[in-house]
């Protein structure tokens, strides 16, 4: 397909006319249909697989013990509760199925599949007590490497440059975040895990604006340069001064009042430095990329790079801006590995979370506030991964800890396509 | 402001794309600057809008010598270029777009959106140039981008404005607006330069007109006595035939038949919704219409390329609808697809090589799946002679020939073979008139063969000019036919907008 998009008419206008209304409605019985089969088998996969097996109650706590409010632990019948949800699910799935929620279908989706993962935590709690406070707090920290990672390849992408070295970067910050941390403290630290973004985006920016470098490349050799160095670094230097890698946790900072407010208190507002530093991030970029000069200037080298060259805005310039400023991000995001949880550095620790970072961004639409959102549902996963090895579940160890990446590949799939990338992501810009 | 150009010469390895180019525009004038495609017109106002510096020469504002290093500073200076490939960011709105570069700010770099969209409208109110800031630049026709586009230089205070093909893309009636805009900016004392290859069109509305062929200025022209004939013959260099020569053919049986065709994209919107028209042997059926209503499709979905949604396709009385490319072509179908460069031919290949793309799997160019290299050669050496491709060398690589010669080998693989339908699209976009002029002599040739062809063209021109029955593509729908003798361009040009019938 060649068909230049300026010239294609708007969608909009394709609902104007009766008959081409109807072309789109077989379109969605048939969407509608397959969308209803799928949440029948959910319905039928808590009703004759998870209910049967669920005795006594589930008891969820939604308070921390040493929380002022206290709220007294949520507690269902496990067997009842899960025929109650399947029957929710199944009813979704009958009215999709014969009706259809036509626009609201990825909405109802969303919440069939949340139903769905409530029905797991119910099943996987029948009998004993779970802290589902602990969980959703452990949920903003898990998505907090993962949002900022993903604000890192929004950084440079909507520049233009496709910055697939952001697990790089992050195990770059963590890296060097914690040996300076350990040397003069958690701040300096922080400080230097941020500037170790800022050099490995540098040199994205160099190969990837001056020498036109194919942008993947760069990306995948910025990974394993930092992961072979941060490992040789690790076996010769850290484990020989064990002093270097033992630096002091960022504790978590209870904000007044609005600490105290139950469930939202613990998750939001008593948190690390780190990921208080993500909301602010997620806030203020998604404020400078759509409210100010140098956002307008950035998107639009990303979009039409030689349209804004013919304006007189310097190509290069912006796009080094942007690639060091997503770098940054991706280091001080590095930082909560070491820095906001353990205080100390093991070999590849990060896990792939750069990956899930760049898949949050993809399902989030090159968007701050929607990455964030996505990153969420990884963190959320991440978490429950975490949670459900400590209580006992039948499902095996191994399956939990892919959950995470499968949960990506089903987003990924089930999303991408719809939004979309800036035009000139990956193209480097020749002046002519 | 008046604009001199004074001995601009530009060199490129191995090309002289401007030689000594000197030219004058006036205050309240409007020079139109023609020549073919290559003639040196892109390259001579990438050096005035200070993308490219000349090796020689100097560009005078008001009698002052001017330095570009850079697009900036042509701007700083007045001047305002509008691109034939417009400058805009579709997913902007247009004051964005507007405004890019010169933003207002409010402290701490924050965009003053308000007083960007005053600063546009007083623009568009000022120079009659209607168009919403708030609207998205991709949900609007082209002709409104291009208004647009021309905000986006008078905002930046350009009093010259070098208008590069503007009318490649509009609607005849778009055309009479657009020349409309231009009247106005001239009553209020712009300079305007207007690029063409179109003829008719420099003559409706330039003051003076001035020839480019081989990077050289060979000629002024007086639009009140110039005709197109005497234009096109300076263009080229030797006397052209605008007029194509049609004889009566005699109609056969239906070699394509479309019945109900609906080809959708990926959510199920339709590029093409029930088309349904037939081409009958020895008939040329022109396919007009605005670029992306349906015509890509079209061509893909009748080639093979594409996968249709409902209807039927059939070819000589068969159901081909869903037969591959390769059996369609086959089967006995041609195609001179919309895109050389994409689709047409590989840049990296031979000119023999480019020649068997289509049959190098077939007797006698591959024997036991080995190409036979000799048999290849002979037969490339007679079609790059009989078609003629120059240079003749064809070992030279796709790349390195020229916009019509490339077209032309395309033409010679595509029509050397004897099959009753050719499909062409756009098949003399962006090259030279001789080599137009050449390819329509070989498509009247196929007609008077007996083949069944099916031209799409954005050129309502070439359509009138080799149509026996003009079909009108509209947002994905036939909305009108009519014989070229029934009809006018202006009528046309009502359905190309949306008129229905």
């Amino acid at each position: 397909m060649s068909t230049p998009p300026i010239d294609r008419q708007p969608i909009e206008s394709y609902e104007v006319t009766g008959k081409r209304t109807k072309e789109l409605t077989r379109r969605q019985i048939k969407k509608a249909r397959i969308t209803g089969i799928v949440m029948f088998v959910l319905a039928a996969i808590v009703m004759f697989f998870l209910a049967p097996a669920a005795a006594g109650t589930s008891t969820f706590g939604l308070s921390f013990a040493d929380e002022t409010i206290q709220l007294p632990p949520l507690s269902v019948p496990s067997q009842g509760s899960l025929w109650v949800l399947a029957m929710v699910l199944g009813f979704l799935g009958a009215t999709q199925f014969f009706r259809g929620f036509q626009s609201r279908t990825t909405v109802i989706l969303g919440i069939a599949f949340a139903v769905f993962v409530f029905s797991i935590m119910v099943w996987a709690t029948a009998g004993q007590e779970f802290s589902l406070i602990s969980m959703l707090v452990s949920t903003i920290a898990r998505a907090t490497p993962i949002a900022l990672g993903a604000l890192s390849g929004i950084l440079c992408e909507r520049s233009g440059v496709v910055n697939i070295g952001i697990e790089g970067m992050l195990l770059g910050g963590a890296f060097t975040g914690v040996v300076m941390g350990s040397l003069l403290g958690g701040w300096v630290g922080l400080l230097a895990a941020t500037l170790t973004g800022g050099v490995l985006a540098l040199l994205l920016a160099v190969l990837a604006v001056n020498f036109r470098v194919d942008q993947i490349i760069i990306g995948v050799v910025i990974n394993i340069l930092v992961l072979g160095l941060t490992s040789f670094l690790t076996a010769q230097v850290l484990v020989k001064n064990p002093d270097l890698n033992n630096a002091p946790i960022f504790q978590a900072l209870k904000i007044p009042v609005l600490g105290d407010i139950p469930i939202i208190g613990p998750m939001f507002f008593d948190q690390t430095i780190i990921v208080y530093g993500m909301f602010i991030l997620i806030a203020s970029v998604t404020f400078m990329l759509f409210r100010t000069r140098w956002g307008l200037r950035t998107r639009s080298v990303g979009e039409n790079p030689k349209a804004a060259d013919s304006l007189g805005i310097k190509v290069a310039k912006v796009r080094y801006l942007a690639v060091v400023y997503g770098g940054m991000v991706g280091g001080f995001a590095g930082a909560w590995f070491t820095l906001g949880t353990v205080g100390r550095f093991d070999e590849g620790m990060t896990g792939g979370r750069g990956f899930i970072g760049l898949a949050a961004m993809i399902v989030g639409g090159w968007n701050p506030i929607g990455a964030f959102f996505a990153a969420l549902i990884f963190g959320f996963s991440d978490s429950m991964q975490q949670k459900f090895a400590v209580i006992e579940t039948p499902i095996p160890g191994e399956f939990l800890a892919m959950a995470p990446y499968l949960v990506t590949i089903i987003i990924v799939a089930g999303l991408v396509g719809r939004a979309r990338p800036p035009a000139a992501d990956g193209q480097p810009y020749e002046k002519e | 402001m008046e604009l001199e150009l004074r001995g601009i010469t530009k060199r490129f390895p191995g090309v002289l794309a401007n030689d000594n180019v000197n030219l004058t525009a006036r205050s309240g004038m409007v020079l139109a600057l023609i020549g073919e495609n290559g003639a040196g017109k892109s390259t001579l106002m990438n050096v005035l809008s200070g993308l490219y510096q000349p090796d020689e020469g100097e560009i005078l504002i008001d009698g002052v010598v001017q330095k570009f290093p850079g697009p900036g500073a042509a701007i700083a200076a007045g001047i305002g270029m509008v691109h034939q490939h417009f400058m805009l960011i579709p997913v902007f709105s247009v004051f964005e777009n507007v405004v890019l570069g010169v933003e207002p700010t409010k402290t701490g770099g924050l965009l003053d959106r308000k007083k960007a969209r005053v600063e546009v409208k007083e623009i568009s109110e000022k120079y009659g140039l209607a168009v919403d800031p708030d609207a998205l630049v991709e949900s609007l026709p082209v002709g409104i981008q291009q208004r647009v586009e021309i905000i986006k230089v008078l905002l930046r205070g350009a009093r010259i404005l070098v208008f590069d093909e503007p009318t490649a893309v509009l609607t005849p009636q778009e055309v009479e607006e657009f020349f409309g805009i231009v009247a106005e900016l001239k009553a209020r004392g712009a300079t305007i330069i207007f690029i063409t290859h179109k003829l008719k069109e420099a003559l409706a509305i330039a003051d003076d007109i001035t020839v480019l062929r081989d990077g050289k200025v060979v000629g002024n022209a007086d639009p009140k006595t110039a005709t197109p004939e005497v234009l096109a013959e300076m263009m080229v260099g030797r006397p052209i035939d605008l007029v194509v020569d049609k004889t009566e053919s005699v109609l056969g049986a239906p070699v394509l038949e479309l019945k109900g065709v609906t080809v959708t994209d990926d959510f199920g919107r339709p590029y093409l919704n029930e088309v349904s028209f037939q081409v009958l042997a020895g008939e040329i059926v022109g396919i007009a219409g605005i670029q992306g209503n349906g015509q890509t499709e079209l061509v893909e979905v009748i080639t093979g390329m594409m996968s249709l949604a409902e209807g039927t396709i059939s070819f000589e009385g068969a159901d081909i609808s869903h037969l591959s490319p390769r059996k369609r072509h086959a089967a006995g179908m041609a195609h001179v697809p919309e895109d050389r460069n994409e689709s047409g031919m590989v840049g990296s290949f031979t000119v023999a090589e480019n020649l068997i793309l289509d049959s190098y799997y077939t007797e006698p160019f591959s024997k036991g799946g080995r190409l036979q290299r000799a048999d290849i050669a002979t037969s490339a050496i007679g079609l790059v002679e009989a078609y003629d491709v120059r240079p003749p060398h064809i070992e030279n690589t796709g790349s390195a020939l020229s916009g019509g010669n490339a077209q032309k080998m395309i033409v010679a693989r595509e029509f050397s073979r004897d099959v009753p339908l050719l499909v062409c699209s756009q098949p003399t976009r962006g090259i030279d008139v001789g080599s137009i002029e050449y390819i329509h002599e070989q498509i009247i040739r196929k007609r008077q063969e007996g083949k069944a062809i099916l031209i799409v063209s954005t050129e309502l021109d070439e359509i009138f000019a080799l149509s026996d029955r003009i079909l009108v593509l509209f947002d994905g729908k036939v909305v009108a036919e009519r014989k070229p003798a029934e009809t006018t361009p202006a009528e046309i040009g009502l359905f190309m907008a949306g008129k229905t019938t």
